[in-house]
């Protein structure tokens, strides 16, 4: 009867491994046919969802706050035509990470060190063992504005087969929970140095696209920001690649 | 579900199927600015090791005096060299706001990928492109929108400087083909934070055509991405 309990959930583990993956709850931790990086005695045995995601600048002089990049079943870090979430507010006017990387929706997050140049790529590596968990999101602040974010929005992998490839290029929103004055004291980044988060929502509170910066050369007087500031869509590219 | 399993199974098949051997392309390039004229488009399909450009990397030299003058020339020998099959100035010239070209492109076995380029005036060193598009092996019509980027090689001072502003390294717009450009410009900036290859971030302008700080008119030379489309038909 041992013997016959210890067979039936490595077929099993054989059978979802061979298509396409998923996670049961019965058996022996010893049937996992694969080292699971948590000592946690899981009795599944899981199947591991990896993929590499490459961000890539592609702005003149919007260096990015750290990546939050998510993966998920359900929910969303922002929606068009909805007020932002305080998580995205936070990281739409300070470039903190955190509350969208701690969101309850979430399941595996991931990010890249610190800031990410105009010029230059990142790549971060996210897994989960939890099938469902199959859309990925990511937000990362312009932070030469006032509340402006690019990233991409619950897309779904679940038909991703490994070795599979995806690219996208975001355009950018606008939290609108900061109305854009390009005042001095009211960005973050290095145009400015000034405030992050300010929880007054002297805006429309609502995301849309954003309608890009106006900066003091082309003729908004009162603002930081110069022409080297301005930018066009796409902000970013992204590439996704499924590991495993 | 079963449904949209069966649509990114074919999805998937078609990415995978991209064409390795010869193929024939009818490629329509259309202007979509309003201000902005293209000097002479360089069409080329090659293969996996080739490229005109990478964003997030420095410009070539060949790329740089497209950029900054509109020179197809060394572009055409590189991808020569690269045994591209190219199709050089299809428009027999300037390209209008507005305005559209046609061209045939065959392809040879291996020359999987399209990529277009062209200068984009009057700009220091902005250009339309489209790089490296996977050749779909099946029949039909494909549209593709095309950005504006920057070369990354020449600080944007938008000061119209004639021809010598052309040369790769001289500082200037060599000409602004509309005949609605300044002059006097101060410069609007001399520095460029952003050295690779990257979108460009549009154009400042000013109200004043003999003075001020830039020779272009912030009413007319400007643009949002996209600013072409490209319709390849594989035949």
């Amino acid at each position: 009867m041992l013997y016959f309990k210890r067979l039936a959930p490595i077929a099993l583990a054989g059978f979802l491994t061979a298509c396409g993956g998923s996670s049961s709850t019965n058996g022996d931790p010893n049937a996992n046919p694969m080292p699971v990086p948590t000592p946690d005695p899981v009795p599944t045995p899981a199947m591991e969802y990896q993929y590499q995601v490459t961000v890539t600048n592609l702005t003149n002089f919007q260096p990015l706050s750290p990546l939050a990049l998510v993966l998920h079943e359900t929910g969303q870090i922002w929606q068009i035509g909805q007020s932002a979430s305080t998580m995205l507010e936070n990281l739409a006017e300070s470039g903190d990470n955190s509350g969208v990387m701690g969101a309850d929706f979430v399941v595996s997050s991931a990010s890249n060190d610190g800031i990410l140049l105009p010029g230059m790529s990142a790549e971060v590596m996210i897994m989960t063992t939890d099938m469902m968990a199959s859309h990925l999101s990511l937000a990362t602040m312009l932070v030469n504005t006032n509340d402006a974010f690019t990233g991409l929005n619950a897309i779904d992998l679940s038909m991703m087969e490994v070795g599979g490839m995806m690219m996208f290029n975001p355009s950018v929103y606008d939290s609108g929970t900061e109305g854009n004055s390009e005042m001095a004291g009211t960005i973050p980044g290095p145009a400015d140095g000034g405030e992050g988060l300010n929880a007054a929502r002297d805006d429309v509170d609502f995301v849309a696209m954003h309608p890009g910066v106006v900066s003091a050369d082309d003729g908004l007087s009162s603002s930081v920001l110069t022409g080297e500031h301005k930018f066009d869509n796409p902000a970013v590219s992204v590439k996704i690649v499924r590991m495993q | 579900m079963k449904n949209k399993q069966l649509l990114a199974a074919s999805i998937l098949s078609v990415f995978a199927a991209t064409g390795a051997q010869a193929q024939d392309l009818n490629i329509s390039i259309t202007n979509l600015t309003q201000g902005l004229h293209f000097t002479p488009l360089i069409v080329a399909a090659h293969n996996g090791d080739a490229s005109m450009f990478s964003v997030a990397t420095t410009a070539s030299t060949e790329l740089q005096m497209m950029a900054e003058g509109g020179d197809i020339s060394g572009l055409d020998t590189m991808l020569m060299a690269a045994s591209a099959d190219i199709k050089t100035n299809p428009a027999g010239g300037l390209l209008a706001p507005a305005g559209s070209t046609e061209t045939m492109l065959s392809t040879t076995d291996g020359n999987m990928y399209l990529s277009i380029t062209a200068m984009m005036l009057p700009t220091n060193d902005g250009f339309v492109g489209l790089d490296s598009w996977a050749i779909p092996s099946e029949a039909g019509t494909y549209t593709i929108w095309l950005n504006a980027y920057d070369a990354g090689t020449e600080a944007n001072d938008e000061m119209i400087v004639g021809g010598a502003g052309g040369a790769p390294g001289t500082a200037g717009i060599p000409a602004a083909p509309g005949g609605n450009g300044g002059a006097n410009g101060t410069g609007v900036s001399d520095s460029q934070f952003n050295t690779n290859v990257h979108v460009h971030r549009g154009a400042i302008g000013d109200d004043d055509a003999t003075a001020g700080s830039s020779d272009l008119d912030n009413r007319v030379h400007r643009w949002l991405n996209p600013v072409a489309k490209v319709t390849v038909t594989v035949q």
